[in-house]
């Protein structure tokens, strides 16, 4: 179980300061969360301050009950924290093999390799050697990243904004793969997002909003009332607004 | 050969001598282990240090070494390796230089290579480079390579520089013929007060001749690296340089790049990327559980490949 208490996140704007997080407590343990909300809402740096790339102005955050404010990306990753990025990062030279082999903390066989990229929906064979360098495209890119969570298995995996720099065709394959990661895994999975499909195969959805968490409830209490703007929902959230 | 010298010689090549290839090692300047082939032999030279390497037209699948190890400190050297690769071979030459010098006087190897490479011939050519020991001396290697390309000839060189080599001067001349293709990768990491320059001189004068020149490099603590290319587009054809290089600590790297288009089918392309490895990168293999140090030897072993 994931705990966060009075988290407070500020950075310097200019003269200011910028409280982007205020006063955030809650704690997640379903099994898979989306949470959504706004731009400029605070959900991207929400996701940084769990994997441990950011760190809170104030407040804790807990791990089954342990402590882990203080620890770095490094001792969070070991304790069980997946972190899959909004861009996800190129290397010249390293393979795609390679990237799983590391995320999976062991050596692995090429098969065993292969096996986490079939479950994004990669042909394994025509990817598995190939540089995870500017050859590949964002909708590639977001599956291998998919994989090698896969690869890791820890308990908790946070996705910042998986929709966000692929097409359209890339989305609806992207679906198929968190609904199928729905049924298969075994952990936690907080899915930052905007898109109305993706927030479909959660079963509770958080709102974030002006750095506060304004609920945080079943899909189906709170999906609706974004969707149904007459009922003071957003029109954002159908889709027409598509972040690519 | 002694310990130091065979452990030096792993460093460097992978020969071993159940493999029954052409072979010349030269071991502080004598050939101590000579073998030819049928198809492969090896003269020495008889006007100056060095050997004569001449290969039959139509030799499929053989592989040469020739590596040179220094273990003695205060050796140095100048040397000639010329290279007769007949029309339609197929051939892997294995070349390399391992330094050990314990003492305080330098070593050098100035090992000057001239390929004359026949009508549709296919070379590989392997080159590593590599110094190591405990003395102030030190070990410097300034290699000079020559190539002429007949027609519908293909040379892929790679050439690798990781570790200990105090000064290098890597000179590359190639006049590439008709239809002839040319690749070469160039991998250096320089550390400490390293100096390491490389120059790239490429005349492009066949119809559809070709080359590729492809310079990764990791430049440490107070190395400097320059990479200086040019190429000359004398009839229609392709000519593209890439030069890649991570900067850490107090480095510095510099790359001058020239192309000339002395025909209007020419095309010509230079890239140059000169940075430090990207926060994004370290972070990203952080949140795979690897520590700051780890994730950025992940990075630089990946560039180097």
């Amino acid at each position: 179980m994931l705990e966060l208490k009075n988290i407070s996140f500020e950075v310097n704007d200019k003269e200011d300061k910028k409280e982007i997080l205020k006063d955030v407590t809650v704690k997640i343990d379903d099994r898979f969360i989306a949470i959504t909300g706004p731009n400029g809402g605070g959900k991207s740096t929400l996701a940084k301050i769990i994997a441990g790339i950011e760190r809170p102005t104030r407040g804790s955050i807990l791990l089954d009950g342990v402590d882990i404010t203080e620890k770095n990306i490094t001792e969070r990753a070991r304790l069980g924290i997946s972190y899959a990025f909004q861009q996800p990062v190129r290397f010249k030279g390293i393979t795609v093999k390679d990237v799983i082999t590391l995320a999976a903390g062991k050596h692995i066989c090429t098969k065993e390799a292969c096996t986490y990229l079939s479950e994004v929906g990669l042909c394994a064979k025509d990817y598995i050697d190939r540089e995870v360098n500017e050859s590949l495209s964002g909708g590639e890119l977001k599956r291998i990243e998919i994989a090698m969570t896969i690869a890791r298995g820890t308990k908790l995996t946070v996705f910042d904004e998986p929709e966000a720099g692929i097409d359209l065709w890339s989305f609806q394959n992207l679906i198929k793969v968190f609904e199928k990661l729905y049924k298969s895994v075994k952990g936690s999975v907080i899915i930052i997002s905007h898109q109305e499909r993706i927030l479909n195969v959660a079963e509770k959805i958080i709102l974030v909003s002006k750095g506060r968490i304004q609920e945080y409830d079943d899909k189906n209490k709170i999906l609706p009332k974004l969707l149904n703007p007459a009922k003071g929902g957003c029109k954002f959230y159908k889709g027409d607004a598509y972040h690519g | 050969m002694d310990n130091q010298q065979s452990s030096l010689l792993k460093r460097i090549s992978d020969w071993n001598d159940k493999e029954g290839s052409a072979v010349n090692i030269r071991a502080n300047g004598k050939s101590v282990i000579r073998n030819t082939t049928e198809n492969v032999s090896i003269l020495t030279k008889e006007d100056k240090e060095g050997i004569d390497i001449i290969i039959k037209p139509g030799t499929k699948k053989e592989n040469v070494h020739i590596p040179v190890i220094i273990s003695e400190s205060g050796m140095s050297e100048l040397v000639y390796n010329d290279f007769y690769i007949g029309d339609n071979a197929d051939v892997t030459i294995i070349a390399g230089c391992g330094i050990h010098n314990d003492g305080d006087r330098l070593s050098a190897h100035d090992g000057i290579h001239t390929f004359h490479i026949g009508k549709n011939a296919r070379v590989k050519y392997r080159e590593k480079h590599y110094g190591e020991g405990e003395g102030s001396g030190e070990r410097i290697m300034n290699p000079q390579t020559e190539v002429f390309m007949d027609e519908g000839s293909s040379m892929d060189m790679e050439t690798v520089q990781i570790k200990g080599v105090d000064s290098t001067v890597r000179i590359t001349r190639a006049v590439v013929g008709k239809e002839a293709k040319l690749d070469i990768k160039e991998i250096i990491m320089t550390h400490g007060n390293q100096y390491a320059k490389t120059q790239f001189e490429v005349d492009l004068n066949g119809e559809e001749s070709g080359v590729h020149v492809v310079s990764r490099s990791v430049a440490k603590d107070n190395s400097k690296q320059f990479f200086f290319s040019k190429i000359n587009g004398n009839a229609k054809c392709m000519g593209h340089s890439e030069c890649d290089a991570i900067i850490m600590d107090q480095a510095c790297v510099s790359a001058i790049p020239e192309v000339t288009a002395n025909n209007v089918e020419a095309q010509l392309i230079h890239e140059a990327a000169i940075g430090k490895i990207a926060g994004e990168q370290i972070m990203k293999l952080m949140t795979l559980g690897l520590t700051e140090s780890e994730a950025e030897a992940q990075i630089i072993n990946g560039f180097l490949k």
